[in-house]
């Protein structure tokens, strides 16, 4: 337990990182650092993504499977580590 | 009644073979017409029938069944909370969430995760990773392709008696068409019944020319109007200027009186800028250059006489073949003459001897092209006899650089205008070079044999891919260059600048040692006796020519044998490839 706590708050400590959120397999966010709108929000859309991108993965070749799911916009990078059950999902500001 | 015929066979003939043989047919039976039973039936006349010869079809209706629609939308909340969870209640959902921090597939998943999602971070941290690193430099395609060109179209005067073509124009706008001038340069040589139209034609459609331009007398030059598309200015070979509206049709707008107007043929013709768009000028061999406005071609609003004794002698006057005017230089003109001579000028000066600035001698024959270059303005190409050479207005004693002789006569030329380094001229034998002198400077980068009769002349469109050139039974040829002889190189502009500069400063120099050489003769002949000095020349004079022609038949004569050595040498080469072997070695012998 305290290592959860301990690793969320060292990734929440990094530089360029706005917000942290660990999302379940239902959509329902577990923890986040940001506001409940945003998260909900964050929450639903990347959870229908990374499915999307794990089946595609799959269908190329079924032995494969979705490891890490990036998306660089303008403003931020959004990264998403997909688990069986759980999504972690950090937005990080990359310095330039 | 039956009609039977009985087949009779003995019993102990069953199963011999047949025997079949020939017999004449025989009539069996023969019924003949009865015409008592045709009593018993009623002609009908007319019989109606209806035949038809189609497939037959049948009509049929279906109706499908309705496809109901509706608008709906969609509201969305909060979902995903298993039943007993309320989502608006705080403290249920608080209680779920403690509740799924406990399990313990949570707390592996995040540990993996959250080392995966730590490395990730850092490496956005460390680099950009979307970093632009080389964007200065544009992308170089280092095209290592030969230089080429290849032939798009042909167009052929659609005249039986053919004529050379002598100047082409690119429309203005869009390129997207040609006018050329035909018009028969041989002194009262032209055949009878030669026409005196020339065309304007269209890329696409190579068959026929698009518009026929009538004058009473054929066109040597013909030129759009960069400013108006429609407007064309015609040089004629009776010496008038006349004008074109594509708008108004073939027949000439405007025509310059035969007092006024030249008394040779118009070599060359040349719009100006101007705010009005309508000032041109003009040049013949006559030695006068004119200037006109369009508008009023009944006169010619200036005239300068090429005399370069400043006497304004139109005996002495020397015949202008060409002539050159850049827009960003608007008070110079420059004029090339059939002696050989390029005179520049300045349009501005008060009187008349001082229009004559200086002159520039260096071609045996008629300077046929004198182009500046579109980069480096300075600098100027002239093309007349054998020869190709790059001039440079400070050097007015010699030619900065020079092509060396060539086989066949130099007709046209012209710079390129997207390199400043490339330039392209046609020959009498048919060929089209194309010179890069920053690529090599001995040869032409590529000479294209375009046709077996010669090429008059040329005109390179403004994106510096496509060239037409004008061939001497009329037919214009339409060519295309390689991508790399129109595109700019890097550094190609200060390598040409740098060229000029270093080529103007060796002349300069060269210039500098004569001068000096001279002024230490004419210092040592100040100390002799002048008759001494005037009967020596008279004699040294004879012999030297005759020298002279002893050596020039000699270089001829050495020349010609290496060539039937080289050309032998060739032949055998060829014979022993293709030989095998015996025989080429006692050809060899």
């Amino acid at each position: 337990m305290a290592e959860v706590e301990e690793t969320l708050k060292r990734i929440q400590s990094h530089k360029g990182v706005i917000g942290t959120m660990v999302v379940n397999a239902e959509g329902i966010p577990i923890r986040t650092t940001l506001d409940n709108s945003t998260t909900v929000q964050y929450a639903g859309l990347l959870h229908q993504l990374t499915m999307k991108a794990r089946s595609t993965v799959r269908d190329i070749d079924p032995q494969n499977d979705l490891t890490f799911l990036r998306i660089r916009s303008k403003k931020h990078e959004i990264m998403v580590a997909p688990d069986k059950e759980y999504l972690l999902i950090v937005i990080q500001n990359p310095c330039e | 009644m039956e009609i039977v015929y009985v087949y009779v066979k003995k019993r102990s003939e069953f199963g011999k073979q047949c025997n079949f043989s020939d017999r004449q047919a025989e009539l069996n039976i023969d019924i003949p017409p009865n015409p008592e039973l045709a009593e018993q039936f009623v002609e009908r006349n007319p019989v109606d029938t209806g035949i038809q010869c189609s497939t037959s079809m049948s009509e049929h209706e279906a109706n499908t069944e309705r496809f109901e629609m509706e608008t709906r939308g969609v509201n969305h909340v909060e979902g995903g909370w298993p039943k007993d969870v309320n989502p608006l209640e705080l403290e249920q959902t608080i209680r779920f969430r403690k509740k799924v921090e406990k399990d313990e597939n949570y707390i592996n998943a995040i540990m993996q995760l959250g080392s995966i999602m730590e490395h990730c971070i850092k490496q956005n941290n460390a680099i950009d990773i979307y970093q632009e690193y080389f964007d200065d430099e544009d992308a170089v395609e280092v095209t290592e392709e030969a230089p080429s060109a290849k032939t798009i179209n042909v167009f052929r005067d659609p005249q039986e008696i053919k004529r050379p073509a002598t100047h082409l124009s690119w429309h203005p706008d869009g390129n997207r068409k040609l006018a050329v001038a035909y018009s028969c340069l041989d002194f009262q040589r032209a055949p009878e019944g030669m026409s005196h139209e020339s065309y304007i034609w269209d890329l696409e459609n190579p068959n026929r020319p698009e518009i026929a331009l009538k004058p009473s007398s054929p066109l040597v030059t013909l030129e759009y109007n960069p400013k108006d598309s429609h407007v064309l200015l015609g040089g004629c070979y009776n010496g008038q200027i006349a004008c074109w509206d594509t708008r108004k049709g073939s027949l000439v707008a405007e025509l310059s009186t035969i007092e006024f107007s030249h008394r040779d043929p118009v070599y060359s013709t040349i719009w100006l800028q101007s705010k009005t768009g309508t000032e041109c000028f003009s040049a013949s061999t006559d030695g006068q250059v004119m200037w006109w406005d369009i508008r009023k071609l009944s006169q010619p609003t200036e005239v300068v006489i090429m005399d370069i004794t400043k006497k304004e002698q139109l005996e002495n006057a020397l015949g202008a073949i060409s002539l050159e005017f850049e827009s960003t230089l608007p008070t110079k003109f420059m004029v090339g003459t059939e002696q050989g001579i390029v005179i520049s000028c300045n349009r501005k000066a008060k009187t008349s001897a001082e229009k004559i600035l200086y002159t520039f001698s260096g071609h045996h024959g008629p300077i046929y092209a004198l182009q500046r270059n579109p980069f480096y303005p300075k600098n100027f190409l002239t093309v007349g006899d054998w020869t190709a050479r790059i001039w440079s207005e400070d050097s007015r004693e010699s030619s900065i650089m020079w092509t060396k002789y060539h086989m066949a006569y130099l007709t046209d030329g012209a710079w390129s205008p997207v390199r400043p380094a490339v330039f392209f001229t046609t020959k009498m034998d048919g060929t089209l070079d194309i010179w890069d002198f920053v690529f090599k400077q001995c040869d032409p980068a590529l000479s294209l044999k375009v046709c077996d009769e010669a090429l008059f002349c040329l005109r390179v469109q403004d994106n510096g891919c496509f060239i037409a050139c004008g061939s001497q039974l009329g037919t214009a040829t339409l060519l295309e260059v390689s991508h790399g002889l129109c595109t700019l190189q890097r550094n190609e502009k200060n390598t040409a600048s740098s060229i000029f500069e270093r080529e103007t400063r060796r002349e300069k120099i060269l210039e500098a040692r004569h001068r000096e050489m001279r002024l230490k003769e004419k210092g040592k002949v100040e100390g002799r006796d002048d008759d001494l000095r005037e009967e020596q020349p008279a004699v040294n004079l004879e012999e030297l020519v005759s020298k002279a022609e002893e050596e020039f038949f000699d270089i001829i004569f050495t020349e010609l044998k290496k060539k039937e050595a080289e050309a032998m040498k060739s032949k055998l080469v060829g014979a022993l490839s293709g030989g095998l072997g015996g025989p080429g070695g006692s050809q060899g012998a």
